[in-house]
C-alpha cells in the first residue's frame, strides 16, 4: 500500500490546494514568457512565407490552441476514468474545470482558423477534414458542459459527465478517422493545402515556444480553476476556513505574484 | 423455486418490451411519421427538380433517419424510470449486460427496423435512383442498430433529468457522425456504381464495437441516473 | 439467531445537508423495523442505500457477516425492494407484469403461482386485464402481489400503505407479521402507526433510536 500513498495524497483536496498554490507561479511565469515571447518572435522576426505572405503567422496561436484543445479532451477523459474507478473527488473537479477551458481553446482555434482561411483560401469556412474534426470536438465539449449543468446533484453530474467523456474519448479516434475518410472521398484532386512537413525551421522554433507556452498556461488555468472549485465545495470544512481566515496576507501575496 | 438462465431473462425482457410497444402504438408509429413528414419537407424547401433531389436523396434520407432514431431513443428508458420498473431491472441479480442488450434490441425492433423498411418508399419520393435502394436498406439496418446503441447511452445519462429531450440530441449527435458518414457514403457509392461493400464492412465493424461496449456504458449510466 | 443485516456508523448527506450520521442498526431474521421521521429525514435515502440503488454513503453494511459489496448477487436474490413507483407497466396485464418482475430476479414462476399471489391481494379475477383499466388502489395491489410471488427473505418497503384502503392496510400489516413469523425480515417506512402483534423496532431518523 505504501506506493499508493502519493495517490491518496493527490486525491486529498486539502493537500492539492496547498501544493498547487506553490506550483502556480512556476506554470504562469514560464508559460506567459514562452507564449508571449513566441508570439513576438513569430510575428516580428520570422521572415514572411513566400506563398502566404504574412497571413501564416496566425499559426502561432492557431496550432497551439488546436493541439492543447485536443490534448485537454484526453486529459479530461483520463480524469474521468480516475474518478469512476477510484472515486477520487479531485478528479471530478479537474474534469469539470477542463471542459470549459478545452471548449474555449477549441473555439479559439476555430476562429483563428477562419481568420487564416479568409486570405489563404478566400473563404471563412472550408469543410476540410481537420477543421471539421475540431468543430466536432467543440460540440463534444459543449455536450459535456450541457450535461453537467443539467444535473442538480453534483455527484451524479460528475459521474454522468465522466461516462460521457470516456464514451467520447473512445469515439474521437473513430470520428477523426471517419472524417478524414469522408474528406478523402470528396476532395477534388486539384486543391492541395500546404502540408505540415514543408514548414521551415525558422518558422517552427517560435511555434514550439508558443506550443509549450500554451501547455503551461493550460496547466496553470486548470490548477487555478480547480482551486476555485475546491473552495466552492469545501467551504464548510474546517481546514479551508482556517486557512483562508489566517493566511490572508500569504494569499494576497500569492495573487500578486 | 426454479431459476431462470440468462437467455430466458433476455427473452422475457424482449417479449415484455415488444408487447408494451405494440400495444401503445405511438412508440413505433411516431418515428415513422416523423421520418415521412421531414422527408416531405425537403423537396418543398429545395425545389422539385428531380436531378437535384436525386443527388441529395442519400444524404437527406440518412440524416432524417438518424434524427428519427434519435427522437425515438429518448423514450427508451423514460417510462421504465417513471414507473419504477427500471429499478427492478437494476436490482436484478443477473449480469446487466444481457438485460441492457435485450432492452436495446427491443427498442431497435420497434423503431430502427420500421425506419429501414419504410426507407425504400421515401427513396422513391425523393427520386433516388433504384440502384441505391438495396444498399440504403442494408446500410440503414446496420446503421440504425449502431444509432440505437449510441443513443441508449445518451438516453441512460439523461433519463433522470426533467429536460432530457434536447440535451440528449446535444450529447448524442456528435457521436452519430461516423455512422452517418459511412452509411450515406455506401448509398452514394452504390448509386455511382462504385464498390460499396468495404464501406458496409466498416459499418459492420462499428456495429461490433457498439455491441461490445455500449451496453456496459448504458448499465453504468443507468446506475448513475437512478442514484441522484 | 445471528444478525443478518448489520449497519455500522452509516453517514449520508444530501445537498450538503446531513441526513443521518453514525447510524447503526442490526436486523435479525423475524424482526420488523419501522423507519420513522419527518419528510426529508432520509427514510427513502436509507432504503435506497440498502437496496443498492444509492452509493452515496459512508460506513459499513454487512450482510450475513460479510461486507455487502462483496455479495451483491446473493443479496439481490434475497432482498425485495418495494419503491414509491407504481412498479407496473399500464399496457400489460397483471400476470404479464408479475411474470416480468419474477424474471428480472431470475425466478421462473408458473401461472398458478401468479394467480395465487393475485388471489391473496384480492385481484383473483383481474389477472388478464390490462393494468390501465384498474384503479390506483388496484394497481398498487398488483405491485404488492410481488411480495407473494417473489422468493425473498428481506423486504424493504417504502410507504407500502399509500393508496390502500383501511381494510387493505390491516391486510398488509397481517402479511408483514406473517412474513416475519416465518423468519423474514422487514424494514419499512410509514407515517401510519403500525398495529402488528409482534415487536416492532422503531428507528427515528429525525432523532436517535428509541
Amino acid at each position: 500500500m505504501a506506493n499508493w500513498a502519493w495517490f491518496h495524497k493527490w486525491g486529498s483536496p486539502r493537500w492539492f490546494y496547498q501544493f498547487s498554490g506553490r506550483l502556480l507561479p512556476w506554470l504562469a511565469v514560464p508559460g506567459l514568457l514562452l507564449f508571449i515571447g513566441g508570439c513576438v518572435w513569430g510575428l516580428l522576426f520570422v521572415p514572411p512565407d513566400f506563398k502566404q505572405g504574412n497571413s501564416f503567422r496566425i499559426i502561432y496561436v492557431h496550432v497551439p490552441a488546436a493541439a492543447v484543445a485536443m490534448g485537454a479532451y484526453m486529459f479530461m477523459a483520463t480524469a474521468a476514468a480516475v474518478h469512476l474507478i477510484w472515486r477520487m473527488k479531485l478528479a471530478a473537479m479537474v474534469m469539470k474545470v477542463v471542459a470549459p477551458i478545452g471548449a474555449s481553446l477549441t473555439f479559439l482555434s476555430l476562429v483563428t482558423g477562419a481568420v487564416w482561411g479568409k486570405p489563404t483560401w478566400g473563404t471563412w469556412w472550408v469543410w476540410d477534414a481537420r477543421i471539421t474534426s475540431v468543430l466536432i470536438l467543440f460540440f463534444l465539449y459543449l455536450g459535456i458542459i450541457a450535461l453537467h449543468q443539467a444535473f442538480e446533484n453534483r455527484e451524479a453530474a460528475a459521474k454522468a459527465c465522466a461516462v460521457l467523456a470516456i464514451v467520447g474519448a473512445v469515439n474521437i479516434p473513430i470520428i477523426y478517422w471517419s472524417v478524414e475518410w469522408w474528406y478523402s472521398l470528396h476532395q477534388p484532386a486539384s486543391i492541395k493545402f500546404i502540408g505540415e512537413s514543408t514548414i521551415h525551421p525558422t518558422m517552427l522554433r517560435p511555434l514550439m515556444a508558443t506550443l509549450s507556452g500554451m501547455y503551461l498556461l493550460f496547466g496553470w488555468l486548470v490548477l487555478l480553476y480547480t482551486r476555485a472549485e475546491i473552495i466552492d465545495r469545501e467551504r464548510n470544512t474546517r481546514w479551508l476556513q482556517d486557512m483562508l481566515l489566517t493566511d490572508r496576507p500569504a494569499d494576497s501575496a500569492e495573487r500578486g505574484a | 423455486m426454479k431459476r431462470m438462465g440468462v437467455s430466458a431473462v433476455f427473452v422475457a425482457i424482449l417479449r415484455r418490451d415488444l408487447r408494451s410497444a405494440l400495444r401503445s402504438g405511438s412508440e413505433w408509429a411516431n418515428p415513422l411519421l416523423f421520418f415521412a413528414i421531414v422527408c416531405t419537407l425537403f423537396p418543398l424547401g429545395i425545389g422539385p427538380d428531380a436531378r437535384q433531389l436525386a443527388l441529395l436523396a442519400p444524404g437527406i434520407l440518412w440524416v432524417v433517419a438518424l434524427l428519427a432514431s434519435m427522437m425515438a431513443t429518448d423514450s427508451l428508458f423514460r417510462s421504465d424510470y417513471d414507473d419504477g420498473t427500471l429499478e427492478q431491472m437494476l436490482l436484478s441479480p443477473m449480469p446487466m449486460y444481457p438485460l441492457v442488450l435485450a432492452k436495446i434490441l427491443a427498442h431497435w425492433l420497434t423503431s430502427g427496423l420500421p425506419l429501414c423498411l419504410m426507407s425504400p418508399l421515401l427513396a422513391v419520393i425523393l427520386q433516388m435512383p433504384m440502384s441505391g435502394v438495396p444498399v440504403l436498406v442494408v446500410s440503414l439496418l446496420i446503421g440504425s442498430a449502431i444509432l440505437s446503441f449510441i443513443g441508449a447511452i445518451g438516453a441512460a445519462l439523461t433519463v433522470g433529468l426533467r429536460k432530457g429531450g434536447l440535451l440528449l440530441s446535444l450529447i448524442v449527435l456528435p457521436l452519430y457522425i461516423p455512422v452517418l458518414i459511412f452509411g450515406s457514403a455506401a448509398v452514394k457509392s452504390a448509386i455511382d456504381g462504385v464498390v460499396y461493400l468495404p464501406t458496409l464492412a466498416l459499418l459492420g465493424a462499428l456495429f461490433m464495437l457498439a455491441v461490445a461496449l455500449a451496453p456496459l456504458a448504458v448499465a453504468g449510466a443507468l446506475r448513475i441516473s437512478v442514484d441522484q | 439467531m445471528a444478525t443478518a443485516l448489520e449497519i455500522r456508523h452509516l453517514y449520508s448527506e444530501r445537498d450538503e445537508r446531513v441526513l443521518f450520521a453514525d447510524l447503526s442498526i442490526n436486523l435479525r431474521p423475524g424482526e420488523i423495523l419501522q423507519l420513522a421521521g419527518p419528510n426529508g429525514s432520509g427514510k427513502t435515502s436509507l432504503l435506497r442505500i440498502l437496496a443498492g440503488l444509492s452509493s452515496r454513503y459512508e460506513g459499513d453494511i454487512d450482510w450475513c457477516g460479510q461486507p455487502l459489496r462483496h455479495q451483491w448477487v446473493d443479496y439481490r436474490q434475497r432482498m425485495l425492494y418495494f419503491s414509491h413507483g407504481s412498479g407496473i407497466k399500464p399496457q400489460l396485464t397483471a400476470v404479464e407484469n408479475l411474470r416480468w418482475s419474477c424474471a428480472m430476479r431470475g425466478q421462473a414462476v408458473t401461472d398458478g403461482e401468479i394467480y395465487a399471489a393475485l388471489d391473496r391481494v384480492g385481484l383473483g379475477g383481474f389477472g388478464q386485464q390490462a393494468c390501465y383499466t384498474l384503479s390506483a388502489g388496484q394497481q398498487r395491489r398488483v405491485n404488492l402481489a410481488r411480495l407473494f410471488c417473489i422468493d425473498a427473505c428481506f423486504w424493504l418497503l417504502d410507504e407500502p400503505f399509500t393508496a390502500i384502503d383501511l381494510a387493505g392496510v390491516a391486510e398488509i400489516e397481517h402479511w408483514i407479521a406473517e412474513f416475519a413469523e416465518g423468519g423474514g425480515m422487514v424494514m419499512l417506512t410509514t407515517h401510519h402507526p403500525l398495529a402488528i402483534d409482534r415487536p416492532v423496532i422503531r428507528v427515528d431518523l429525525g432523532g436517535g433510536i428509541s
